[in-house]
């Protein structure tokens, strides 16, 4: 009898899952089934182009289904609840699917309505977020009619999807602003709850370096409690006030909702405890994960849940055959940024390694890493076809490894 | 890091104050440094939110963040920015003796 294996969400990990084991097991050695709410995948790195004009939106979403390989089941229903106890996912259309292996790959959610205020007054009005399809879109217009004012620009809670992301929204609001000649009537701040611009020394270091060149104020360590959309006041816990026309926002996020509803299955903020190294659960040895539904310390991205997917198919693969799991991932992400004016920024780190300064893939690769440059800039622009031609269907990208290379980094500069 | 003379107890810490070694903390130690964080009295409210951490922290191997600690420590985020001002996670955790919180990436 062939094994059951069940993949929750269609997104970035659970497609190039899917066709990764596809691939692998004949129809007679493994049936694969996959879930999702609906029929749209959003290529989410897009959706940062969309309040510019840059992207149109029916340029960033495709079916789900169209992804999959042949032979593998699609249920385009909700995920009810997992029973761990049992082996068995409980969907909502009444569907109860018994599987040998279980990959958890829903993502994250944003939860707005968790931060108070924020979906109160003014909400899609003089408050946005370009996290979702929307929201992008109803920002485009709104910017399209900012002429002058506080425009600022916030992230309430780690962690968020693609942590580079409001950093790149502000530069390219600057480039934005500037091309329409209002740059200087507006007043600019980047406010976080980080102590720098983000994450790891060396790149806050160079990131805040480019914030202060564009005039973007940054204030730090501002732990968002409050949105005030009627008066336009951000307020943090320890109440301090920011004033704003315009909030770009970026609300925290969790776990899919399922998760809570799945005993024993995820933490207090819905995202499932992982092995860091192996992406096995921690609720049970038959349950894997991968990609932003994870708590490991990597960011949650896709270019992590790409370099994930060959250590998650070698330990699966070990799991069925009833040996030890010897794959290990290193926390490998990739992440170019957009720094406006035609250009951008690549960083490669991994869970140890912190971005530095150097080239890539390699000490003689084209690409220089934290530096501004045009190719950087067209790398991101290419790799829109790479994600729904390479990533999705589970390919490796030619020339870059999933182990991170450190062949080309400035090591010697990592602080400790 | 260096291992210090702390309130009568040799432990050591690591660049920002934080205890390298859990085992090495007792009670004492996280009033000492509640007060060279500014923090006069730890109440029996501060105790709850350090002693969630702690536990959490030695039997999960990460210490929980400011949200999570608004869910499950019984104190909501607002008095935890009262209690712990600036960065409740990380003041909490300091106390508790517990390494930084790893945080988010």
């Amino acid at each position: 009898m062939p094994r059951r294996i069940v993949i929750l969400g269609a997104g970035t990990g659970g497609t190039m899952m899917a066709n990764r084991l596809r691939r692998r097991y004949e129809p007679s050695e493994a049936s694969i089934a996959v879930v999702d709410r609906d029929d749209r995948h959003v290529y989410q790195p897009g959706l940062l182009f969309v309040p510019f004009g840059l992207a149109q939106t029916d340029e960033i979403v495709r079916s789900r289904r169209r992804q999959l390989r042949n032979g593998i089941d699609f249920h385009e229903t909700e995920v009810e609840q997992v029973v761990l106890e049992d082996d068995v996912v409980r969907l909502a259309d009444g569907t109860v699917l018994a599987y040998d292996v279980l990959v958890v790959a829903t993502g994250a959610v944003l939860r707005p309505e968790e931060t108070e205020g924020l979906t109160g007054p003014g909400w899609n009005e003089r408050v946005f977020t370009f996290y979702d399809v929307p929201g992008a879109e109803q920002l485009a217009r709104a910017l399209d009619d900012f002429d002058g004012g506080r425009l600022v620009v916030n992230l309430v809670d780690m962690p968020i999807k693609c942590p580079v992301a409001p950093l790149e929204f502000s530069f390219l609001a600057d480039w934005y602003l500037t091309e329409r000649g209002v740059r200087d009537k507006v007043e600019m701040t980047y406010v976080t709850p980080l102590d720098a611009a983000f994450t790891r020394p060396v790149a806050s270091q160079h990131l805040g370096g480019i914030l202060e060149e564009k005039g973007i104020q940054l204030v730090t360590e501002f732990a968002t409690g409050e949105v005030d959309g009627s008066q336009g006041r951000l307020v943090s816990w320890d109440e301090r006030e920011i004033p704003f026309d315009l909030l770009v926002t970026v609300p925290v996020h969790e776990g899919a909702p399922y998760v809570t509803r799945s005993e024993g299955l995820g933490d207090a903020l819905a995202f499932v405890p992982t092995d860091p190294g192996t992406l096995q659960s921690l609720a049970r040895p038959n349950v894997f994960v991968l990609g932003d539904a994870t708590d490991v310390p990597a960011s949650k991205a896709g270019s992590v849940t790409h370099f994930e997917g060959e250590a998650l198919t070698e330990n699966i693969d070990r799991f069925l055959a009833g040996e030890e799991l010897s794959a290990t991932f290193d926390g490998h992400a990739n992440c170019f940024i957009e720094t406006g004016f035609g250009k951008a920024l690549l960083i490669d780190f991994n869970y140890e390694t912190e971005p530095l300064p150097g080239r890539f893939p390699n000490a003689l690769g084209p690409l220089p890493l934290l530096k501004e440059s045009r190719l950087n800039h067209l790398g991101k622009l290419m790799f829109q076809w790479m994600y729904w031609h390479t990533l999705l269907p589970g390919r490796s990208i030619p020339g870059i490894p999933d182990a991170m290379p450190t062949s080309g980094k400035e090591l010697q500069r990592e602080t400790v | 890091m260096t291992t210090i003379e702390f309130v009568g107890s040799e432990i050591e810490r690591d660049a920002e104050g934080f205890c390298v070694h859990p085992e090495q903390w007792n009670r004492t130690i996280g009033e000492g440094i509640a007060l060279e964080s500014g923090i006069a009295e730890l109440t029996p409210r501060h105790w709850q939110v350090v002693e969630f951490m702690r536990e959490r922290y030695l039997t999960t191997g990460t210490a929980p963040s400011v949200r999570a600690l608004g869910k499950e420590s019984g104190v909501p985020v607002k008095e935890l920015y009262a209690l712990f001002p600036k960065g409740p996670a990380k003041l909490a955790a300091k106390i508790g003796g517990i390494p930084k919180p790893r945080g988010c990436i």
